[in-house]
């Protein structure tokens, strides 16, 4: 064989051998871009179930199941001495009327014990459910009403999703059955649930006293950090000088923005509660840990914003004549306010899911009345979720998913906002 | 309601200072306004801050000391029966007093010493309340008279005002710097505290975490053991479980958006996974405890493993999720800058997509990738309601993710809610635990600033 020969065939078994290891070379890459794309997909997956698995258990507790009674709003029971004066109305058994009308229901149930748990079947809350109806209308006082009352959690839990591990005794969902079908169950809508404070029974607890604590406790973050945030960011942007002191405060700032959040607690805790004496559990220490615990975030992000803002336009202010201040007050501070305000409704949002800083301070105790001012008792929603997760009974984890359905919705308006901010205002420049 | 009530006259009093400065500079000149140095709202502003900034922080004074001063002072009236009570009972006595001068409920019967010492306390309550008043009302009217005083037409009130302001944002920017040294100094002195009664090596080193303190002093272990090394261990542990999940997930959906996507789905996908960074930690926990737990024990059982319902896999593999978005959002910035002249070498090179990745793209943006992951491990350390809801209270020492392990923030949790008598090593505990999670966080931030700093000099 000649030399050209050989080098020929080395030259063929050279291409085969490329050939043959770019299509391995190319398989590998096809394999590392799949992998990628199942990582994203694992991630949306994940989000996806999260989203479901909760919104799957929450959406039921907007409703409550009712009992349909009957009821002799008795004379001799409710306002012997036909005084009809509202003291009079507020004190009288209502949960009697209500038990006697079960039992009229249930003539055949005679045994203490089954007595009282045929008085389970209706919620402790429907004394005063049917007070508020008696006292809204004194004339129907001697009368007989068909009321639809709150139900029990159980009897609840078993109407809506009919599971075999109800707590329900058999003899007890014999009644529910004869109950059905006389039609006197129904589902509503769950007013208690965004209009009552915090409560033991699962079927008179809500979010409302949980929504007043966190709306209290934004205000006060808000109002705090945002002038504190802006004139901070003001500071360091503009007028600070290149020293010793400015570069300590930003890597401070920079550091705390990576803090973990029960730090601030602990500091709260110490600074605000030890040593200056303020009340705990209040929104206002609430409100000015979460300050703390935010201001990195919004100075950081209104540094951003105000670096953003041409040079042009300072430069033009100045000529004009313009001193420093009002350079930065009259023709910067303006351009740059709709990315400090994105930033602050993050930092809002951050606050409003935060939990941990809050149990420290003593937000978590069991309140059952809506606070009316910042210095009152109070807790906030995600501490609102963080006791109903702990609480065994089945109806309050159906209202845990939908306190965080609700934390959730103000989450998602916070952002749009933020979103539809950015896209309104966002200029190039 | 006090509070809001001096906010709002604080707000009325500056807007009528501003206007009656501004009214009093023009009456000067007669209208004239040219004659006046300064624009005409400057001598506005001028007597607005005068009048209200020193008030304001008399007030904030006031509110501070006022407290600890009247129950000084209602102390020193005590009789001396009650006098030469320990520190204790004498402070758990005069909370007693302050309750009963406020109406509130009081722990024991009220009897005649104490009434009479609630009367002094409303007594000096009500001098104090009338002496604030006055020396605010004071404050305002001397600060308001003063800068009137000195306004003249050639007075330069705009450089001035303009320094006030400027003072005031250095005040808002120290803030930060304020809340370092609060954090520092409100745990370091707890901790110290706490290392009197517990020596620092027993601390660091002690295997056995029992802070339960008995009441009677023959029960086993009634001293409580304070060692904090099953804490660290079972943080790691699960720290270790987050980051398995975390990283190569958002490491490689952030190598597929920015490498291998098209832009379209890059803009859906990455705010999708951003969502994730947005959902509250509490949600995360509630998940994992009751829904991640429960499927993980069940598919245990059906292996034949015995699973803790309150194990470190669960709290891990959720906090790993929680984390997806913050390594991903991370990596992709890093991924975004390196220079695209590197993966265009590598390509006329004919590497394929996947080996410029991995072979020129990847140890280049390695330390920023680096420094990501190090900023996740702090978050994973400090990551509270996860742990709190989902992980166990009792400190095993062990690597076995299907126990039940304990992490320093649920210890920090459990110990200071609920109870608190504020000498007792088992709060002091807490602040140690404070002070070892704030110093390891901010060791790993540091790391983590420093090595992405360093990596962003060589390429800019």
């Amino acid at each position: 064989m000649s030399k050209l020969q050989k080098a020929a065939i080395k030259r063929r078994d050279i291409r085969e051998a490329v050939e043959q290891s770019l299509r391995a070379r190319k398989r590998r890459s096809w394999r590392f871009r799949l992998v990628g794309l199942v990582a994203v997909l694992t991630g949306l997956l994940l989000l996806a179930i999260m989203f479901t698995s909760i919104a799957s258990k929450g959406y039921s507790a907007f409703e409550r199941t009712e009992v349909l009674l009957d009821i002799d709003l008795e004379e001799a029971v409710i306002d012997p001495e036909k005084t009809r004066s509202e003291e009079v109305l507020m004190r009288a058994d209502y949960t009697g009327l209500i038990k006697t009308s079960l039992r009229k229901l249930f003539p055949q149930v005679k045994k203490r014990k089954q007595k009282r748990a045929l008085y389970r079947l209706v919620s402790t809350g429907a004394g005063d459910q049917l007070r508020d109806r008696v006292l809204q209308d004194p004339s129907i006082i001697g009368s007989r009403v068909s009321v639809w009352l709150i139900a029990d959690d159980d009897l609840d839990q078993y109407y809506k999703h009919g599971d075999s591990q109800s707590r329900l005794k058999d003899y007890q969902l014999q009644w529910v059955a004869q109950l059905n079908a006389d039609q006197r169950l129904r589902t509503a809508f769950n007013s208690t649930f965004f209009t009552a404070g915090d409560s033991r029974e699962p079927e008179l607890a809500g979010i409302r006293g949980a929504l007043t604590g966190s709306f209290f406790v934004i205000l006060i973050t808000l109002g705090l950090s945002l002038p504190l945030g802006v004139s901070a960011a003001i500071y360091l942007e503009e007028f600070a000088p290149r020293n010793r002191w400015t570069d300590l405060i930003e890597v401070n700032i920079n550091n705390l923005a990576a803090v973990p959040s029960i730090v601030f607690g602990l500091l709260g805790l110490a600074v605000f509660i030890n040593f200056m004496g303020l009340p705990r559990s209040a929104p206002l220490v609430g409100g000015l840990v979460l300050t703390l615990m935010t201001l990195p975030t919004i100075i950081i992000a209104s540094r951003a914003a105000l670096k953003s803002v041409p040079p042009s336009i300072r430069e033009a202010a100045l000529g004009m004549g313009a001193s420093k201040t009002q350079m930065v007050f009259q023709h910067v501070l303006p351009l740059a306010m709709p990315g400090m305000l994105t930033g602050t409704i993050i930092g809002m949002a951050q606050a409003l899911g935060e939990t941990a800083p809050l149990l420290m301070i003593g937000m978590v105790a069991f309140i059952a009345d809506v606070p009316t001012g910042p210095l009152d008792s109070a807790t906030v929603l995600p501490v609102q979720i963080y006791l109903w997760a702990d609480s065994p009974e089945r109806a309050f984890m159906e209202r845990t998913s939908a306190a965080i359905l609700v934390l959730l919705a103000f989450l998602v308006l916070m952002n749009l906002l933020a979103i539809w901010l950015r896209r309104k205002f966002e200029r190039r420049w | 309601m006090n509070l809001f009530v001096y906010f709002i006259v604080f707000v009325l009093l500056s807007i009528g200072a501003y206007w009656y400065g501004r009214r009093y500079s023009l009456s000067l000149v007669s209208r004239d306004r040219r004659r006046l140095h300064s624009l005409p709202q400057y001598y506005g502003y001028y007597v607005a801050l005068w009048s209200v900034v020193p008030a304001f922080l008399m007030l904030l004074l006031w509110l501070f000391l006022d407290q600890d001063l009247i129950v000084h002072l209602v102390s020193a009236g005590l009789p001396e029966s009650i006098k030469s009570l320990s520190p204790d009972e004498l402070g758990l006595y005069l909370n007693d007093v302050v309750n009963l001068a406020k109406g509130n409920i009081t722990s024991s019967e009220g009897d005649a010493i104490m009434q009479q010492a609630a009367a002094h306390y409303r007594h000096l309550l009500q001098i104090s309340h009338m002496a604030l008043g006055i020396a605010v009302t004071g404050s305002v009217v001397a600060g308001a008279a003063f800068s009137l005083h000195r306004i003249r037409p050639d007075f330069r009130s705009r450089p001035r005002v303009e320094r006030m302001v400027k003072w005031l944002l250095v005040l808002s920017s120290s803030i930060a710097i304020l809340t370092t040294v609060g954090i520092v100094l409100s745990v370091l002195f707890e901790a110290i505290r706490f290392f009197k009664i517990i020596p620092l090596t027993d601390f660091l080193f002690g295997l056995q975490w029992s802070p339960q303190m008995a009441i009677r002093e023959d029960q086993v272990g009634a001293s409580g053991a304070f060692g904090v090394v099953p804490l660290f261990a079972g943080t790691l542990l699960i720290a270790l479980i987050a980051m398995l999940v975390a990283v190569p997930v958002g490491l490689m959906s952030a190598i597929y958006l920015v490498e291998f996507s098209g832009s379209r789905m890059r803009a859906w996908a990455k705010p999708l996974l951003e969502i994730l960074a947005g959902i509250p930690t509490v949600v995360y926990g509630f998940f994992a405890a009751l829904v991640v737990a429960p499927v993980l024990r069940s598919a245990g059982e059906s292996v034949g493993l015995q699973v803790s319902s309150e194990s470190a896999l669960a709290a891990g593999l959720v906090m790993g999720i929680m984390i997806i978005p913050f390594v991903s959002s991370l990596s992709d910035d890093v991924i975004n800058a390196v220079p695209q002249a590197m993966r265009d070498g590598s390509y006329a090179l004919g590497a394929t997509r996947a080996e410029t990745i991995y072979r020129v793209i990847v140890p280049a943006a390695l330390p920023g990738i680096v420094g990501g992951v190090l900023l996740a491990v702090s978050r994973a350390i400090g990551e509270t309601m996860i742990v709190v809801m989902a992980a166990g209270l009792t400190a095993n020492l062990t690597v076995n993710p299907l126990d039940s392990v304990t992490t320093i923030t649920v210890q920090i949790v459990t110990l200071l809610v609920g109870d608190q008598e504020f000498d007792s090593p088992k709060t002091l505990a807490a602040f140690a635990l404070g002070l070892v999670l704030f110093i390891a966080t901010l060791l790993l931030n540091v790391l983590a600033l420093h090595v992405v700093r360093k990596y962003r000099e060589e390429y800019e």
